[in-house]
């Protein structure tokens, strides 16, 4: 299977690799997957005082579609809201990387490490948790 | 100059050796009669290949020639095997021996035969890979009439301890087969010597090519016989019906006599580019051999990279071919069967890459598969939140994964 150009442009130079200091209130962090599955996700978000994203790291365990999407994913967070930020799906970065039926998992990896940071940040600064969809699985 | 892709999956397949193509050729075109034509020269033509070609696979296996059955490959041979054995001696009793780290071939026609009423044992392997030869004779029942247990192990290449589990299979009166794929024309394998009844051979992992094998049927002591699996003409003994496909058989007894002539030297060969390469991995943190390092074949490394997932690893080692033991693309997500058998974590058979050297392999593409393998397995953990908490000293197992 061959993947394609975006995947490989994301998986050879993937954004915001790295880590933020998960102990600050501003940030945000979701961990998901599992080893023994093959991919890992952490995703995290620092958010300013109006709730916009400033900044998004990842880092990713996983094959370069599972790489990719975390990596798009950063891409997208960067300026949005919270509340923006959930209206994320994974079908957008299923389109926007071309990600094959087989790598879909790899894009619903990504739509739940998203929301487990929003949920992440929401419940350190006083406000509910969202219920997650789990019904990807 | 090195020329990429390099090619490192030879355990997959193998490139077919010029010198074969080149014995193949005429067959096609000129010597194009059907085998069994026995009333004119261009069936006899074509027989004659046949016939050599008999010879050469016989040869390099200690055989007789007419132990020689031709099939479309190592999947036709073991299922006519173990089906064919069944079929013929399922009077005698029911009861099959098998391991878990078969080939699918092996493991899906047992499958197959317990619907039919078949008792299998599946034995576990060591976490070398090797089979326990006293689970295997506690294993025996007095209706067992078959052990199925490969030669070497596609995915770790180990090779199994074959002369004295074909001593045990005798001892119990079984008849032993061996898929013997990986290892026929990579080390001695003598059918004699080792206690073989049947074994399955393939051209293309060989230098030969694809769509043409063997399977070697024991004439003397016992003479074995395995009911057909394809009925029609006759051909092959009565064993395996079916036009011979000439061109192939030529090609596969050309690629036997090479092996039978070369093996020896390519083996040591090879067994020093694997040790450089192995041990040019092995320098990396958290880097696993996988399977016993001792009886192996010369040509093959199974080598995890904890930390790191397979799938991703590979395309990060640009111009390379290999092999992982991630299943990212299955819609099951389940890595290799082999590695789980070893007793490997799911999360080090995901961190796996078989290396399958050959006969066309150099140094410099050795050299090359160092240097970018570090490279990419770097450059991942960089990426990785395994290998970062590692570094912080997290037990990963205390983290509740939210499996899915």
């Amino acid at each position: 299977m061959a993947y394609s150009d975006k995947v490989i442009d994301h998986y050879s130079n993937p954004r915001n690799v790295g880590t933020l200091d998960k102990s600050k209130s501003s940030v945000g962090t979701g961990l998901v997957g599992a080893p023994e599955c093959g991919d890992v996700m952490r995703l995290q978000i620092e958010v300013d005082e109006n709730h916009v994203i400033t900044d998004a790291k990842f880092k990713t365990f996983g094959c370069g579609s599972a790489i990719a999407s975390s990596s798009l994913a950063t891409e997208w967070l960067k300026g949005k809201s919270i509340d923006e930020a959930l209206t994320i799906d994974n079908m957008d970065i299923v389109e926007e990387l071309a990600l094959p039926p087989v790598k879909i998992h790899c894009s619903v990896l990504a739509e739940d490490a998203i929301k487990s940071a929003i949920n992440d940040y929401r419940v350190k600064n006083g406000m509910e948790a969202i219920e997650l969809e789990k019904s990807h699985h | 100059m090195l020329k990429t892709p390099i090619y490192l999956d030879n355990n997959a397949t193998t490139p077919l050796d010029p010198r074969v193509l080149e014995a193949m050729l005429p067959y096609f075109t000129e010597k194009f009669g059907n085998a069994a034509s026995r009333n004119h020269p261009f069936g006899w033509a074509a027989e004659e290949g046949v016939d050599y070609a008999r010879e050469q696979v016989a040869k390099l296996i200690g055989a007789s020639e007419k132990e020689i059955i031709f099939t479309s490959g190592a999947t036709e041979s073991d299922n006519l095997a173990i089906k064919g054995v069944y079929e013929m001696y399922k009077d005698k009793g029911n009861h099959i021996i098998t391991l878990t780290t078969e080939h699918k071939a092996v493991l899906d026609a047992c499958k197959h035969l317990e619907k039919l009423g078949a008792n299998i044992t599946y034995l576990d392997v060591e976490s070398d890979g090797l089979v326990d030869l006293q689970k295997l004779e506690a294993a025996f029942t007095d209706q067992t009439i078959l052990v199925a247990i490969m030669y070497a192990n596609n995915e770790i290449g180990v090779v199994q301890p074959v002369k004295e589990i074909s001593a045990l299979a005798h001892k119990h009166g079984a008849l032993y087969f061996t898929d013997a794929v990986q290892a026929v024309g990579k080390i001695p394998v003598n059918v004699i010597e080792d206690g073989i009844d049947l074994l399955a051979l393939s051209a293309h992992k060989m230098y030969g090519p694809k769509g043409v094998g063997a399977l070697y049927v024991r004439r003397k002591n016992p003479r074995v016989k395995v009911t057909s699996q394809m009925d029609g003409g006759g051909h092959e003994r009565g064993m395996r019906s079916g036009t011979l496909n000439v061109p192939g058989i030529v090609g596969l007894g050309k690629a036997c006599e090479l092996c039978y002539n070369e093996m020896e030297e390519e083996a040591k060969r090879l067994s020093a580019l694997r040790d450089k390469l192995e041990s040019g991995l092995t320098v990396l943190e958290e880097s696993y051999v996988n399977g016993n390092v001792e009886h192996r074949l010369p040509h093959t490394a199974n080598i995890s990279f904890k930390y790191v997932e397979g799938e991703g690893l590979m395309m990060a080692m640009k111009d390379m071919a290999v092999s992982s033991g991630s299943a990212c693309t299955s819609a099951s997500l389940e890595p290799s069967y082999v590695l789980k058998s070893l007793g490997l974590s799911d999360d080090l058979a995901h961190s796996s890459i078989r290396f399958g050297l050959g006969r066309f392999t150099t140094e410099e593409e050795v050299d090359f598969a160092i240097e970018n393998t570090l490279k990419a397995v770097n450059h991942l953990r960089e990426l990785s939140p395994l290998w970062e908490m590692f570094k912080e000293g997290i037990d990963l197992d205390s983290i509740e994964w939210a499996a899915h």
